[in-house]
């Protein structure tokens, strides 16, 4: 099976599908239910042991309550809104694509955004005016603009969203450029290389409630648009051709999806920076686990994205504690073995 | 149906002086057609003579180079996008392999009634039932098409194009993938679309005996359109010996054309004993 062949899981086997409806509902309650016992289990582990965090919880004071409801909840929930946008945004850019490897960075957001960053900094650092300026916009707001200007360049070098080839590679160059002139910039200032390297490698641990609470509206203003659109990419699935036969306007629905994939992307990577692979292993896990229609995979998708982010943060949390680990790191090493393993799988199977 | 009454109306498709190519390459030149409805018409010719190209472009998935057409009556990009795709329907030549079940499949055939926002009606139901059962595809409705066979996929196909109920259905090899008696159940069903629905069915056929019982045929050639008019007529001018450069014969078996090569095929002398 080509890994270009669109649609269909790349992994994929045969599987009988009669059952499908029943183990849909199975499968988002378990998602739900794996996010619930994350959210108590991210309340109960941090720094302090488990049992400390235990006493909090049953005898609440002023200082525990803040630790427990300032800092670890607003964290886990801003986690898994971050992992269900890029969940929902890598869905969207594979049935966009019509390429199961397709991935939310695909369009340079991510290089875009840490360009962004570093460019907010130095200008921090060079001039007070610039301070003030950066200090009102933010190292998220920074990340925002770098990831729209980077989408802008790539949709422009393509000249326009009809050619997905050219968008692809546009997509690439974007990222390949905007990442050498970050480099270039990083060398000349090597003591923002600490402060970038935070925002690099993705971290859960500033997210605040005011995040949060921006993350899950960008959630919400990106999942509306994309459930509503999804039969577009059902019909996508079809062939281009096909879809547009059907009377779909093909650059409506993939500018508004690639609009829908930049703001999630975006607004994810400015709050927790760089978090790989969350994008590209959510929506195989659904694939893997059901056969389904974009409507279905696009919740289950961010369902599942939200779980794999608030399980990867709390994973960061434990391993090393009391120190933390980059959660992007955590990701890229889980999902990595996951795609590995379902490469693996592949090859055995034949 | 009077001749005078045909006229009347205008054709359902026409195209004039149309010219399509890829790049610099052109496929077709200066071809003018009018094609009715309640016919259902072949188009054949031999491999890389712009059959589908042809099909594409009426379709308004190509722009052509110069020309134009119009459906009926109304240049083709003068329609608002639904309201075209409930007037025309197009079967891709290889309709890509997916996920969804097949009534889904056939769902999408009902995007142009709806648009974005709108439920299914009961309309839409009934519409890709009566689809469903013609195409005898009912039974696999909650299979999905991934795990169909080419011919039980291209009968899902069929009932998508069906569902949309559109007077106009432009069908590109709707037989490839098809057993020669499920060929003959598809060009039985594009026959009662063309009389019993007065749809006006233009199918690109490979299969020229099955070709050659349509109501009328679109030849072309490698040097262009070679001819357009009934079955007959073709016979008597001898075009499709012109398209396929004279390497196909046409007998008449009982009223029944069928080709065969014009030089028959080698066959192995009795006394040749080698294996």
């Amino acid at each position: 099976m080509s890994v270009l062949r669109p649609a269909v899981s790349i992994f994929g086997t045969g599987r009988s599908d009669a059952e499908m409806p029943h183990r849909l509902g199975t499968w988002v309650t378990c998602c739900l239910a794996i996010t619930l016992l994350l959210t108590c289990g991210s309340l109960i582990i941090g720094t302090s042991s488990v049992e400390t965090s235990l006493g909090w919880l049953l005898s609440p004071d002023a200082q525990s309550s803040v630790v427990l409801w300032q800092i670890r909840l607003p964290r886990t929930v801003g986690a898994w809104f971050a992992g269900a946008l890029l969940g929902l945004s890598g869905a969207i850019a594979q049935g966009v694509f019509r390429n199961p490897l397709a991935e939310p960075y695909l369009l340079g957001t991510a290089s875009g955004a840490a360009l962004g960053v570093t460019l907010s900094l130095i200008a921090a650092d060079a001039s007070i005016g610039a301070l003030a300026w950066t200090g009102k916009l933010g190292i998220t707001g920074a990340a925002c603009v770098g990831a729209c200007a980077a989408i802008a360049l790539t949709i422009g070098l393509s000249r326009g969203v009809l050619q997905t080839a050219s968008l692809l590679l546009s997509g690439i160059v974007v990222a390949f450029l905007l990442g050498a002139v970050t480099s270039l910039l990083l060398l000349t200032k090597p003591d923002l290389w600490r402060e970038m390297q935070v925002f690099l490698l993705g971290s859960t641990g500033f997210v605040s409630w005011s995040s949060a609470t921006l993350l899950a509206a960008a959630f919400f203003v990106c999942a509306v648009p994309a459930v509503l659109l999804a039969r577009g990419l059902d019909a996508l699935t079809l062939g281009e051709e096909t879809a547009q036969s059907l009377g779909l306007s093909l650059p409506m629905l993939r500018l508004t999806l690639l609009g829908v994939v930049s703001l999630g992307t975006a607004t994810a990577v400015g709050q927790v920076g760089i978090v790989g692979f969350v994008g590209l292993v959510a929506p195989h896990l659904v694939r893997e686990t059901l056969s389904v229609n974009h409507r279905q995979l696009l919740i289950g998708a961010a369902l599942c994205g939200g779980a794999l982010l608030q399980a990867a943060d709390l994973l960061c949390r434990w391993i090393v504690r009391p120190a933390e680990l980059p959660v992007g790191a955590v990701t890229a090493f889980v999902g990595g073995s996951y795609l590995t393993y379902l490469l693996w799988r592949r090859s055995r199977d034949g | 149906m009077g001749e005078a009454e045909e006229i009347s109306q205008p054709p359902a498709l026409s195209c004039r002086d149309l010219s399509v190519g890829y790049g610099s390459r052109i496929v077709l030149e200066g071809i003018s057609l009018d094609i009715r409805a309640g016919f259902w018409t072949a188009v054949v010719g031999p491999n890389g003579s712009g059959k589908s190209t042809l099909l594409r472009t009426i379709a308004g998935l190509r722009e052509p180079h110069s020309g134009s057409i119009s459906l009926q009556g109304r240049y083709l990009s003068a329609w608002p996008r639904r309201e075209r795709a409930r007037r025309l329907a197009w079967l891709a030549q290889t309709p890509g392999a997916t996920d969804l079940t097949a009534s889904e499949v056939v769902a999408l055939g009902r995007f142009a009634h709806g648009g974005w926002l709108a439920h299914r009606q009961a309309v839409d139901d009934a519409a890709m039932y009566r689809a469903m059962v013609a195409t005898g595809s009912l039974s696999w409705a909650r299979r999905r098409l991934s795990t169909l066979s080419g011919g039980e996929r291209q009968r899902v196909h069929l009932a998508r194009v069906l569902a949309v109920e559109a007077p106009v259905l432009l069908l590109d090899e709707p037989t490839t993938h098809l057993d020669p008696p499920h060929q003959e159940d598809i060009a039985r069903l594009l026959r009662e679309q063309a009389y019993g629905g007065g749809v006006c069915v233009v199918s690109a056929i490979h299969d020229l005996s099955l070709a050659l019982t349509a109501d009328r045929v679109i030849v072309l050639g490698q040097q262009g359109l070679i001819g357009h008019g009934t079955v007959r007529e073709a016979l008597d001018g001898d075009w499709l010996s012109a398209a396929f450069q004279t390497r196909v014969d046409i007998v008449d078996h009982d009223g029944v054309h069928l080709w065969r090569p014009a030089v028959p095929p080698a066959r192995r002398s009795e006394g040749d004993q080698r294996v």
